[in-house]
């Protein structure tokens, strides 16, 4: 009878903390929806440049799945692989073709040449693979999986222990009423997130230059651009997820909470974060990628450890992930208002 | 007398329930004032009123004549929570260091006050202690060491003495008189009678109600009892 006592209390205990209950219910939902989605997106097509080819070959690569587009010279296909309007194209350099791919990706790398190599078949049907000169704009035949995934998991564990870890240690700030008791200090709101950013900051630093120089040096992960920028890059990412730690640790009232906001925060960013590739996720859920600090983040990664750009190329991303920690410090501010008005 | 504390036809209400229902209270500056009520009768509520954590529903609570919530006048109150609120990784001393430099107390001022401060609570052998290792009456007392590292010119304590025994009790009413002497305010929360009975006045609280305002002698006189206890139970019987 006391296992009944005991077995009633635990459901009465489910039943009324609700958020337990519908995240039971409501997270392998959403995450197997979205792994649904993910996966059973759009097979891809390719997008491939010509440059100055015959008339009667392009028509024939035209007739399979491929977008085309026509340049009229090799720097103008160039700066369209550059610029990643195109995956790849294709020039005739004397009496062999060439395939220059951009390659950042080992799966479009792949799709691109076995769509080529298709094309070609139907056209010249033994010669086809003999005739063909493959250049890479980024990586090489040799990049692994792992290079083109790794700049973006570098990202996403980075962001995924600075999240937790500041949520949990601000969400203890409340608990045991050590927040409450800085408030009844002259302490200003602000101060205390700053003051949060500011110590975090200065370790996420440190662990962000670890965890790069492990995966870059120990783990010989890809590594074109410079050090410094993927440094920068991490940095701004944590303090995004320290930020958005910190504000989600408002509407919790224990660890437990916290963490049941990884499979509704965390978890989606995974799918935009680069890892699958963005272009045959479905249009129901494409739009979630741009709202997401890891898209971002993952992004200017790649360009630097992959592509090897610079200030220019990843600016833009840096502003994004600055804006991030910059409203979710603004919320926090006002998230503090509920404990003190002033 | 001038009064520090002047709370005017305050209440405070969470969705439908009434916490605290019309009080209008003055403390003066200078005496040990004691609010005394079971738990769950607002107490805890209206010190957070009078450190400015709360603000009331309607009502005005002005404290050293400014009206609050104001940052000029948090500084000027020491506030001890009912929960110890000390971080457990840190000593004893980082923990005043920290509070003590969040009111601007620094070198051998600082020095001076954490020393000043661990003596009056009797912790200055354990003070380079990790705190997670504390007692929960050594607890207890370091957050009234914390409550009292800025010199407070008014000190508000929610239950300061939970916890800790006899002797220490009597060891740290002894320096609330010694503070009272250099001019501080205390205003103390207590459901323990014979503590009510060491306060200069006190207050009684009961469902939200101030039930009664006066000495400990004066308010036994009038409901003709021996004890307070007695006292607060004909009030409550009354009202």
């Amino acid at each position: 009878m006391r296992v009944m006592a005991l077995v009633r209390r635990i459901l009465k205990q489910i039943v009324r903390d609700k958020r337990t209950m519908l995240l039971l219910i409501m997270a392998p939902i959403l995450v197997l929806t979205m792994l649904h989605l993910v996966f059973n997106g759009d097979s891809y097509s390719p997008k491939v440049g010509v440059v100055d080819l015959p008339t009667s070959l392009v028509e024939q690569l035209d007739d399979h799945e491929a977008t085309i587009n026509l340049y009229e010279t090799t720097n103008e296909a160039k700066t369209a692989l550059k610029e990643r309007d195109i995956d790849g194209y294709v020039s005739m350099s004397g009496t062999t073709l060439q395939l220059t791919l951009e390659g950042s990706d080992p799966t479009i790398n792949g799709e691109t040449m076995k769509w080529l190599q298709e094309a070609l078949k139907s056209l010249q049907p033994d010669s086809s693979s003999t005739m063909l000169k493959v250049n890479y704009l980024h990586g090489s035949s040799e990049m692994s999986q792992f290079d083109s995934f790794g700049p973006v998991l570098l990202g996403f564990f980075i962001f995924f222990f600075v999240f937790l870890i500041a949520g949990v240690s601000f969400l203890r700030e409340r608990t045991t009423g050590t927040l409450e008791r800085l408030l009844c200090s002259p302490l200003r709101k602000w101060e205390i997130v700053v003051g949060y950013v500011v110590g975090f900051g200065i370790f996420t630093m440190i662990q962000a230059t670890i965890i790069a120089s492990y995966a870059i040096y120990v783990l010989g992960m890809m590594m074109e651009g410079a050090f410094i920028y993927v440094l920068v890059i991490t940095l701004l990412l944590s303090l995004t997820a320290l930020t958005l730690g910190v504000l989600l640790s408002a509407f919790t009232n224990n660890e437990l909470q916290m963490i049941q906001f990884i499979p509704l925060v965390i978890v989606p960013q995974i799918f935009f974060s680069g890892l699958f590739n963005l272009e045959t996720i479905s249009d129901y859920l494409s739009w979630i990628g741009p709202l997401t600090p890891l898209y971002y983040g993952a992004d200017a990664l790649r360009n630097v450890m992959i592509r090897g750009y610079g200030w220019g190329e990843i600016s833009f991303d840096l502003l994004m992930l600055a804006g991030f920690s910059l409203l979710f410090m603004v919320l926090n501010i006002l998230a503090l208002k509920k404990y003190r008005s002033i | 007398m001038n009064p520090i504390v002047q709370m005017e036809q305050v209440t405070k209400h969470f969705g439908k329930q009434e916490v605290l229902k019309g009080i209008s209270l003055d403390i003066n500056e200078g005496e040990i004032f004691g609010l005394l009520g079971p738990s769950g009768a607002g107490k805890t509520t209206l010190v957070k009123q009078l450190v400015g954590l709360e603000l009331p529903s309607t009502g005005k609570n002005k404290v050293f004549s400014i009206l609050m919530p104001s940052l000029e006048v948090i500084s000027k109150i020491g506030y001890m929570a009912q929960s110890d609120a000390l971080y457990g990784e840190l000593t004893a001393r980082e923990n005043l260091q920290f509070f003590a430099s969040l009111y601007g107390l620094s070198g051998a001022r600082q020095k001076e006050r954490i020393q000043a401060c661990m003596e009056i609570v009797q912790l200055t052998d354990h003070i380079d202690k990790q705190v997670s290792n504390y007692s929960g009456g050594m607890k207890r007392r370091l957050s009234l060491a914390i409550a009292l590292i800025h010199e407070p010119k008014l000190l508000i304590l929610d239950e300061p003495t939970v916890g800790i025994d006899p002797v220490l009790r009597k060891s740290i009413w002894d320096s609330f008189y010694e503070l009272k002497k250099q001019g501080v305010t205390i205003i103390v929360t207590t459901h323990v009678m014979d503590e009510a009975e060491k306060c200069d006045r006190l207050g009684m609280i009961r469902d939200g109600h101030l039930i009664a305002v006066g000495t400990p002698v004066s308010l036994k006189e009038s409901m003709n009892s021996t004890s307070l206890e007695d006292a607060f139970l004909s009030y409550g019987g009354a009202n």
